[in-house]
């Protein structure tokens, strides 16, 4: 080739994509990622995609016979699911984890980032292991599966990626500065994340639950619902539609934005 | 004298910035990729298709090396040998 010369067209059979950042239907044979999806707002996320259609990979970590009833509750309704056991905190886990889903139900349009945990306690007592494992479970696997992810999703023009954060973080509470400081983290993380691949149709939101009544919440004082203006708990379920909604095809214009499910908590 | 499989990588590399809305007519040798406004985003694609069809994995230095379409180019077949 010759300088300045002008470079041969693209044979006709490659497919081309001329209008970046236009919404496009979901891939073909793609699927949803959720993690740690065994129980509580993961299960019912997990759910509510299937009935959506996709076709579901339920990461979990220690809780191999709830992924499994999981799984079970989603062909019962005539959806498609596997459970595919990591602990996404480990940094290896990740790349594992994105590769075990293609191998088992194809490339990933959809990743909900939910696996967390607490470690309570006031800031001037947390041990430095509850500060670390709450911060690489809660934000670093949501930003290695996300990295991961992204690879694929701006090739394919198409992706939703829904990172599970919390009132917590944005709002103060007391005994929580290691959750506060990874949800608010995931907020931040989310926002920029956004808007890096937003003209490759590829949107990157948050939720944020308040006090959803699950397993992990349990041993929260009742008197803190009483502060909810619903005046009670969520349930998974509301948590899993606004989920739903976000990697849905209707919500292609919204990105880098954090959704509050939360009975008016956060007001 | 390009060799078939410079040409090949002349071909994977412009398809690729067609299709992040470079003009055709304006992709030379001597092209500025910021001129083209190609960006870290495209580049960032850019080094993945070379990855799958050449396998040649560029690293994020080798990308900053890379500033016109001449560039890239050569640095994917020299690796490619």
């Amino acid at each position: 080739m010759s300088p300045s010369a002008s470079v041969t067209p693209a044979a006709a059979s490659e497919p081309r994509v001329s209008v970046l950042g236009e919404a496009q239907r979901r891939p073909e044979g793609s699927c949803a990622l959720v993690t740690g999806a065994g129980r509580g707002i993961g299960r019912a996320i997990a759910l509510a995609l299937a009935e959506d259609g996709w076709p579901v990979a339920v990461n979990y970590r220690s809780s191999g016979d709830a992924a499994a009833a999981t799984v079970a509750a989603i062909e019962a309704a005539g959806g498609r699911a596997v459970a595919i056991q990591g602990d996404v905190a480990d940094p290896s886990v990740p790349a594992q984890l994105v590769e075990a889903v293609h191998t088992q139900l194809g490339p990933i349009a959809v990743l909900v980032n939910n696996a967390g945990l607490r470690a309570d306690g006031l800031a001037l007592s947390l041990t430095d292991e509850d500060w670390q494992r709450v911060l690489d479970t809660n934000l670093g696997s949501t930003y290695r599966l996300t990295r991961t992810v992204l690879r694929e999703m701006i090739r394919a023009r198409f992706g939703r990626i829904v990172n599970i954060a919390s009132v917590v973080g944005p709002r103060a509470n007391a005994g929580q500065a290691n959750y506060a400081a990874s949800k608010a983290a995931v907020i931040a993380f989310t926002k920029t994340a956004a808007v890096e691949v937003a003209r490759r149709g590829v949107t990157v939101n948050a939720v944020a639950p308040g006090l959803i009544a699950t397993d992990m919440t349990e041993d929260i004082p009742t008197a803190l619902g009483e502060r909810v203006p619903a005046q009670r708990p969520g349930r998974p379920e509301e948590v899993a539609a606004a989920v739903a909604f976000l990697a849905s095809e209707r919500a292609s214009y919204i990105t880098a934005s954090t959704l509050y499910v939360d009975g008016g908590l956060s007001a | 004298m390009a060799d078939s499989n410079t040409e090949q990588i002349e071909q994977v590399i412009t398809d690729a910035l067609v299709t992040f809305g470079a003009e055709e007519s304006a992709i030379t040798r001597d092209a500025e990729l910021e001129a083209l406004d190609v960006d870290s985003l495209d580049l960032a694609e850019l080094s993945q298709i070379i990855e799958e069809r050449f396998g040649v994995e560029l690293t994020s230095s080798d990308v900053a090396e890379i500033k016109t379409v001449g560039d890239a180019i050569d640095i994917v077949a020299a690796r490619a040998q």
